[in-house]
């Protein structure tokens, strides 16, 4: 196993990546964005598909830069310092991810285009308020040499804008994965009003018809191709949070050093340094997991289950701990909508839930630690 | 560099060839390094033997270098590299072998000696701590020199041809078995608190040292106290080996360094990545059944967050080999790792409900083992001072 400290390559990606984002992209970004009530900026995913982040995971056959899991968590964690909104996990690491896992002309299509910037996909998994997979019963029916798909899907990241879904439904002797048009015949999209401010939407399908073409791998094997998929996202979104949580201590830490009351500044209180210390080992602690569950994908993939849970797990709990502290210790500053606190609050929050909870991620570490 | 998986995996198959034919099999038991009634071999001039497998046991590793894998072959190491020593370790528990050797000289003295001593004082000092002929304790924390460890008052005055040590050390553990002592003295009053220590080493046989148990809530007297009246310490010992590390009036460098490498032990105590077993399957044995769903859920977490410090000790680890500064990563690595074993045994406690509560009774160990783990959190510095620590050192906090 690689070492669980950057490589050269992984700190100037991240070195590279910051400079962009500082430039391009800084909260002030998703602000602007908010409030002129848009959720996708396409010229700055095209921008960073120049870069060659939206190819990240494409082979290089297929016009990709193809530096793996680690290196992409390192691009999401940049991203979730100043709360980057873009298709960077729906595409460039759950579509490209499940893609990958099939071999056919289709699939290396779909991955030039996802390279490109030209192609964004969103994941149509969830049915209820919470993640679980494995209980999907939208039903894909069989119909001739084909199927037709009913039902309704929410929390679909991504969903308002993308051009292509993948579709988890239910079929006679398992699941399966449909890789369909947003727009063909039958598909309703309602955005929905987030409280991130980034797009998820509930989708309808309404007789939607598919056909073996628009299955990605095999007919009831749909986990074969979408547990990779799922756990290069769930890792990829504990890097972003991970990044999110950083980069609201380093505000909390910087706002400590400079907030004066009683005549000093406020951090020099040891009530508000323990706290501050004891987030910075919490930091530390999930910096680990992350580290570990990108080289266990590129690695072992087989066997990244509880590294990549683990890792989903501890960063939603400290990107949770991050933004409370982050909000108290600001004080009345840090409730105000002026105050770029309460985006990370949002966030975290929105980042919790997508592709399962702290209770999920730490059931699965549970479960492959035998209790 | 990394060894090539070729030459490891080689490493591992003539390891373990080893170990078949060398671990006695008494030896092979799970015992736990630090548990309150540990089997493990301190070593020492009055070292009883628990058994011939235990004298054999040591005897055939000191052969190897194996009581103190990573330290060079001339010290009596076998000069492993950390990927190695990884091997050499997940080997040992996957026949649940003993460790052959532990004591305050492997952990502590050791890497302060290599990190700081003389050429000389590495060749004297070394070699009977690898081979565990001498067993050395820690002469630290004083009564009015806890957390403020940089105030300790013991006197320590220049007569010419030797020191003359006068004063009290507390929380010596396992004074009263050891056969020297690496002590922080006061050597210049007048000097700021920190630029007035040495770091002397004193053979606890000298006239004047004696030391006193003390029985702690856990019925065991691990620690002492350990007065020095009027001893005479010569400046060079009858071999002609200085008996001060590093510099005179220095000695808190030495000791800073020597505390990163006890504080990173500490924090060791209670996590495992994946190699052993899960606390809740420990929990779920104890309870005799099904937990129930508070404690299954503080289960989990506990197990999330072991898993997690695990690889942060791991990561930190290849931090430092790939010559990145750690800074104060001690500190952070004891005060997570403390305060996880404590809960760990809050939850064990828990689970075993009463049955638990009797001392010897089915649970053997684990009222003494619980109430100890409440020392991890106090000694080496405690919680409190290891996040004054990250606050000041790391985060840049006034004050």
């Amino acid at each position: 196993m690689a070492k669980l400290v950057r490589t050269e390559e992984e700190t100037m990606l991240a070195d590279m990546a910051r400079g962009f984002l500082d430039e391009k992209a800084p909260v002030t970004h998703l602000r602007a964005m908010r409030d002129a009530g848009k959720t996708h900026d396409a010229a700055l995913w095209k921008d960073m598909a120049e870069m060659g982040w939206a190819g990240i995971l494409v082979p290089e056959s297929a016009g990709g830069s193809d530096m793996g899991h680690a290196a992409a968590g390192v691009l999401a964690e940049e991203m979730g310092k100043t709360l980057v909104s873009s298709p960077f996990l729906s595409s460039s690491v759950i579509a490209a991810t499940a893609l990958r896992q099939v071999s056919d002309d289709r699939a290396g299509q779909a991955l030039s285009a996802i390279a490109t910037g030209g192609l964004s996909y969103a994941l149509a998994v969830d049915e209820r308020n919470k993640f679980d997979p494995d209980a999907t019963a939208m039903p894909a029916k069989r119909e001739g040499n084909g199927f037709r798909l009913n039902g309704r899907k929410t929390f679909v990241v991504d969903g308002g804008f993308a051009d292509r879904l993948l579709v988890l439904a239910r079929t006679d002797d398992g699941m399966t994965l449909f890789d369909i048009p947003a727009d063909r015949d039958g598909v309703t999209r309602g955005a929905q009003s987030m409280i991130d401010s980034r797009d998820a939407a509930r989708v309808d399908f309404n007789d939607v018809q598919a056909t073996g073409d628009d299955v990605i791998g095999s007919v009831d094997e749909a986990m074969a191709v979408l547990r990779p998929a799922l756990e290069a996202g769930q890792a990829a979104l504990a890097a972003e949070m991970s990044g999110l949580a950083a980069g609201a201590f380093g505000m909390t830490v910087g706002y400590l050093k400079e907030r004066r009351q009683f005549g000093v500044p406020i951090g020099s209180f040891q009530a508000l340094q323990h706290r501050a210390a004891d987030l910075w080992c919490e930091t530390e602690v999930t910096a680990s997991a992350i580290a570990y569950a990108g080289r266990k994908l590129d690695e072992d993939p087989g066997n990244a289950t509880l590294a990549v849970s683990l890792a989903k797990a501890r960063a939603t709990e400290t990107a949770k701990t991050a933004v409370i502290e982050g909000v108290q210790m600001h004080g009345g500053i840090g409730m105000t909508d002026e105050f770029d606190m309460g985006f990370y609050m949002k966030r975290a929050r929105t980042g919790a839930e997508w592709l399962g909870d702290y209770g999920y991620h730490a059931g699965i570490v549970a479960k492959l630690r035998g209790f | 560099m990394e060894q090539g998986a070729d030459a490891l995996a080689a490493f591992r198959t003539e390891l373990r060839d080893w170990l078949g034919q060398n671990c006695p099999a008494e030896m092979r038991d799970g015992n736990a390094a630090g548990s309150t009634r540990d089997h493990t071999c301190w070593g020492g001039r009055n070292w009883v033997f628990e058994s011939e497998a235990q004298k054999t046991w040591l005897e055939r590793c000191v052969a190897k270098g194996y009581t103190v894998p990573t330290w060079p072959v001339e010290y009596g190491g076998a000069g492993l590299s950390r990927e190695q020593e990884k091997v050499f370790l997940s080997e040992l528990a996957r026949i649940n072998a003993r460790l052959p050797l532990q004591s305050f000289g492997i952990w502590m003295l050791g890497p302060a000696l290599l990190h700081f001593g003389t050429d000389e004082q590495k060749a004297h000092y070394l070699p009977p701590i690898a081979r565990g002929e001498v067993r050395w304790c820690q002469g630290y924390s004083e009564p009015g020199a806890g957390s403020d460890l940089a105030s300790v008052q013991t006197k320590c005055e220049d007569n010419g041809d030797h020191w003359l040590v006068n004063g009290q050390k507390i929380w010596t553990s396992y004074a009263d078995k050891a056969d020297m002592i690496f002590a922080l003295v006061r050597s210049d009053r007048d000097a700021p608190k920190h630029l007035g220590i040495t770091f002397l080493l004193i053979d606890m046989n000298t006239q004047g040292v004696s030391t006193k148990p003390i029985k702690l809530i856990s019925g065991v007297s691990p620690f002492c106290e350990t007065l020095f009246e009027n001893v005479i310490v010569p400046k060079a010992d009858s071999t002609g080996m200085s008996c001060v590390v590093g510099t005179i009036n220095r000695g808190w460098d030495v000791a800073k360094h020597l505390l990163t490498h006890e504080r990173t032990m500490i924090s060791g105590t209670g996590s495992d990545i994946g190699s052993s077993r899960s606390l809740g399957s420990v929990l779920t044995d104890d309870a005799g059944g099904e937990l129930d769903t508070t404690l299954r859920a503080a289960a989990m977490k506990a197990e999330v967050d072991a898993l997690a410090i695990g690889l942060t000790i791991e990561r930190y680890k290849d931090m430092a080999e790939s010559g990145q500064g750690v800074g104060h990563a001690s500190a952070m690595l004891k005060y997570v790792g403390t305060e996880l074993n404590k809960d760990r045994y809050e939850l064990m406690m828990n689970a075993g409900g009463s049955d638990a509560l009797e001392w010897d009774g089915g649970f053997g160990d684990r009222p003494a083992d619980w109430l100890r783990t409440k020392a991890n959190s106090i000694e080496g510095g405690t919680s409190e001072v290891m996040l004054g620590i990250v606050s000041r050192r790391v985060l840049g906090l006034p004050g």
